[in-house]
Parts: structure tokens; sequence; C-alpha cells
């Protein structure tokens, strides 16, 4: 039933990937940046051409999901270790 | 627990539709959407860092022993949120500033309060006994420092402090990033539990032992 | 003289007497303070002439590492003879083993610092006597803030392993504010026109900082130390 649990949360962690498979994007709308400090002029990126923004895209999420996954598995099989240990310890007490 | 997982499963699943239907910003274009997942990062982060603090003075002040379990979970989340934020920042950064990093206010002092976290992790899984006790002054004093980090970092730069800039969003781009929110509280509320619960677990095996030795 | 302040005194008079017999401590961070302001030195002064404002960070870092150093070998001392037990059994207030020790480290630290600042006004022709009072006030309020919680967290990983990485690991972040205003304060004061409205703003900040941090060590002293 754990495992089950743990199956759904990830399998839903999953899909940010199918998502950004569809690139349709709405049309532009006119919006203040959210959040530049006000005394920071961006620099002149030596590169006047436009940094492709998937791979960032792709790498945040893909970061967030990856560490997301990581840290649930990472705590879901040490509390299946320790969960196993109180079993064998209360089965031996008996 | 189960319905909350169930919820944050959907949610999450829902969320790349949803911030795949907002607009795209005028002068930032694609890159701006990792502010959906950017700014939940960041609050995560801070309430746990909150509740760690809190968490730590319930186990020094109020003498609570079960507190330490809510501390290191979330002392870890704070790290892990952190991670997120401190990563994804600098990647929407590279495109919307043009460079990495700038030592501004906020994102060196979320900067420093990330390696407090992160010096309280490694101070339990390396200080050994009575690591619990030392970690909860860190996280305590961690808390008390946030405001002089801060101001010390806002002067720091320039002696003028910036003017801070309220994001005003239209609806379509309110609805993925609140709803991120929402589904990035509900990740925040499971995770501690599943880390508390694994060290009140911890306690019960040391305990049974402790019970058979005795026996 | 009540017991608290008498306690405090015992504990200063105890560390004074071990340390004057031998120097270890105080000769050897002294040697290390003066090397560190040397090998930044190098790295920092480009065809002889030093940046702007190194003057002033080469002496912070200095004392921050050097301070750094003398709180782990002083408590090392502590442990090294378990007095630090023999100290919390004893029937004395908490609190005043910590002003006890804190003093004893703010005296090192005075020590090392008479023999900086100079060194770096010296070696960077900074203003450092035509500036004495406020830079004095600005080490000395950065000194105890850096002192206060180092004293605690070193006190605190006295037992612990991995002691001599963590208490840096653990120090440095917090005491992030104590160098910034430290390093920028006496900066304005080595300036060619030295800004001393600055220079005061970055020494109130110290001074709260100082305020806070020693009230909540004396606070945490206590169920910290307990086990």
């Amino acid at each position: 039933m754990r495992l089950l649990r743990m199956v759904i949360v990830l399998a839903a962690l999953a899909a940010p990937s199918l998502a950004f498979s569809d690139l349709s994007s709405v049309a532009l709308a006119k919006e203040e940046q959210p959040q530049p400090p006000a005394d920071f002029v961006p620099a002149e990126s030596e590169s006047q051409e436009q940094i492709p923004a998937m791979p960032l895209l792709g790498a945040a999420y893909g970061f967030i999901w990856l560490g997301v996954f990581g840290y649930v598995w990472s705590v879901a099989r040490r509390l299946r270790k320790v969960e196993s240990e109180i079993a064998a310890l209360e089965t031996r007490k008996r | 627990m189960i319905v909350m997982m169930a919820l944050a499963g959907t949610m999450f699943a829902a969320a790349p539709f949803l911030i795949d239907a907002a607009p795209q910003e005028a002068t930032m274009g694609l890159v701006y959407k990792i502010y959906f997942f950017h700014m939940p990062s960041a609050w995560m982060f801070l309430t746990a860092a909150v509740v760690a603090g809190v968490a730590s003075f319930r186990l020094l002040f109020l003498k609570r022993p079960r507190a330490d379990h809510w501390v290191i979970a979330a002392a870890e989340l704070a790290v892990l949120f952190g991670a997120f934020t401190l990563v994804t920042g600098p990647l929407w950064a590279r495109k919307s500033w043009g460079v990495w990093w700038v030592w501004d206010a906020r994102l060196t002092s979320s900067l420093m309060l990330f390696m407090i976290f992160v010096a309280y992790v490694l101070l339990r899984k390396y200080g050994g006994a009575g690591s619990d006790k030392l970690g909860a002054g860190l996280a305590l004093f961690g808390m008390a420092n946030v405001p002089f980090i801060y101001v010390s970092v806002n002067y720091w730069r320039t002696f003028h402090p910036p003017t801070s800039v309220v994001p005003k969003l239209p609806v379509e781009m309110g609805i993925p990033l609140w709803f991120c929110v929402a589904a990035f509280t509900l990740l925040f509320i499971i995770l501690l539990r599943l880390r508390a619960r694994l060290e009140h677990q911890r306690d019960r095996v040391e305990m049974l032992y402790l019970a058979e030795d005795e026996a | 003289m009540n017991a608290f302040a008498r306690i405090v005194w015992f504990i200063v008079k105890k560390d004074l007497t071990v340390e004057v017999r031998s120097l270890e401590i105080l000769s050897t961070t002294m040697f290390f303070a003066v090397t560190v302001v040397l090998m930044f030195s190098f790295g920092l002064v480009v065809d002889g002439r030093p940046l702007n404002d190194v003057a002033a960070a080469i002496l912070w870092v200095a004392i921050a590492f050097s301070g750094t150093l003398a709180l782990g070998r002083t408590f090392e001392r502590e442990r090294h003879n378990d007095t630090l037990r023999a100290l919390l059994l004893a029937p004395a207030d908490r609190p005043a083993l910590y002003v006890g020790k804190l003093l004893g480290i703010l005296l090192l630290l005075g020590l090392v610092e008479l023999v900086l600042v100079p060194l770096i006004g010296l070696l960077f022709n900074a203003p450092v006597i035509e500036q004495g009072v406020p830079l004095a006030l600005l080490v000395a309020a950065g000194t105890l803030g850096f002192a206060a919680v180092g004293t605690l967290f070193a006190a605190m990983l006295v037992r612990a392993r991995s002691r001599d990485v963590l208490l840096p690991i653990m120090l440095y972040p917090m005491t992030v504010p104590v160098m910034i205003a430290g390093v920028r304060g006496t900066a304005a004061l080595f300036q060619p026109t030295p800004d001393a409205a600055v220079a005061q703003f970055w020494l109130s900040l110290l001074a709260a900082f100082d305020v806070v941090f020693v009230i909540l060590a004396l606070w945490t002293f206590e169920p910290v130390m307990t086990d």
C-alpha cells in the first residue's frame, strides 16, 4: 500500500517531462519582470544572439524533479529498512 | 496522508499543463516559466527554515525531545528546497539577466541561510553523539541571524538599499503560480512528515533494542 | 563581588594562568595571523599596489581564521584534561562559564589584533593611527560578535567528532554579518577621504549583532551543554 502511494506520487512527478514535448505557446502578454533587483542593470552578454531557453528550462525542471524523486526514494528506502527491523524485533519479543 | 499524497500527485501531474498554458512573457519569453517552480521552492525553503527554528526552540527550551525529529526533517528539506531555489534561480538569471549570479541582498542572504542548513546536516551526520542539541542551537542562531544577514548584505554592495519590486501578475500567470505554490506546500508537508516519521521509527528501534538488552 | 562575577573571574584567571606559563596558544595564533595576512597579500597585491579595500578584507579574514584556530585550541585544552566536564559539574551558573571563556578568548584575540592592526597599517599604508578610535571600536565590536558565537559553538563541539572542521563550517556562515560589517566599516575608514558616517552605520549593526547574539548565547548555553 505504501509502495503504491510512492508510485503514484513519483509517476505524477514524471508528468512534466511529457508536457514539454508540446511547445505551442499562447499569445504574447505585456508584463513586468517578476523579480529584478532595482539596482541591477542586466549585463551585456558577450553573445548578442539569444541564449536558447529550452535547455535552461529543462535543466531547471529536471533538477527539481530529480531532487524530489531522489529524496523521496531515499527516505522511503530507509523507512522500509527501519520498519522491517522493527517488525523483526517485535516478533522476536513475543 | 494517503489523501494528501494522491492530491499532491495529481497536482504535480496537472501543473505542467497549467504552466504550459500560461502566456509567454514579453521580454523574457519562455524561460520565465522557471519562476513557477522557482518561487514555490523559495517559499518552501524559507518555511522549512522557520519550522526548523521553531522545533529547535521546542527541543532546547521546552525540553521536548521528539521535536528533534522535526528539526532534522525541516533542516533536510531546507537544504533540498534551498538547492532547488539556488539552482533554478541562476538558470533563469542566465537567460534573463545574462549572468549566472549577482551579489544582491536576496540571493546572497538565501545562499548564507542555505549554508547554515548544510552545516546543520553535516553536523548531524558527522558530529557524533549529542549533535541534536548542538544542531538545535545552530538552527536557532541561524533564525536569529536572518535579519542581520539580510540587512548587512543589503547595504553591502551599494550603501543605498534597492527598492524591491512586488510582482504584479495578470490572472493567466497567477493561476499556474498559485497552483504550484499549493502543490509545493502539499509536497513539503508530505516530505516533512515522512522524514520525521523515519526519525521516530529509528527511535523506536533503539528503544526495542534497549528493551531486549534489559530483558 | 557576586557569585556570577566571581565564577567569571575564576575562569578567566585559570585560563590566564595556564596560558601565561607556556604562551603556546598566544604565540602560535599570532604567528598564524601574520602568515595569513602575508599569504593574502601575495594573492591580492598586483603590481606592488593593493587592490581597493583589500587591507580591510585581509585584516578581517585574518581575525576570522586565527580566531577559529584559537577557539578550537582553547577548548581542545579543556577537552584534553576533561576540565569542561568538571566545570559543568561544579555548582556554577552555566552562563558564567560561558562569559568566563568568552572573556578569555577576547583577551587572546585582542592581543593578536594589537599586532595585526599595526601590521596592516604598515603593509598597506592604512591610516590605523589617524582612525585609531573608530577603528578600535569596530574591531572590538566585530571581535566580540565573532567570539560570542564562536565560544558557544566551540564549547558545544567539545565532545563532538570531526570538531576541527565542524567549527568553521558552523561559524563562518553565522558570522557573515560580522565580516561584512567589519570589512565595509574598516574600508570606509581606510578610504583616502574616510567616511565616518558609513563606518558608524556598520558599527551600530555590529553592536546590535553583539547584543542579540551574546544574549542568545547566554540563553542557549545551559540547554545545549546539558546532556
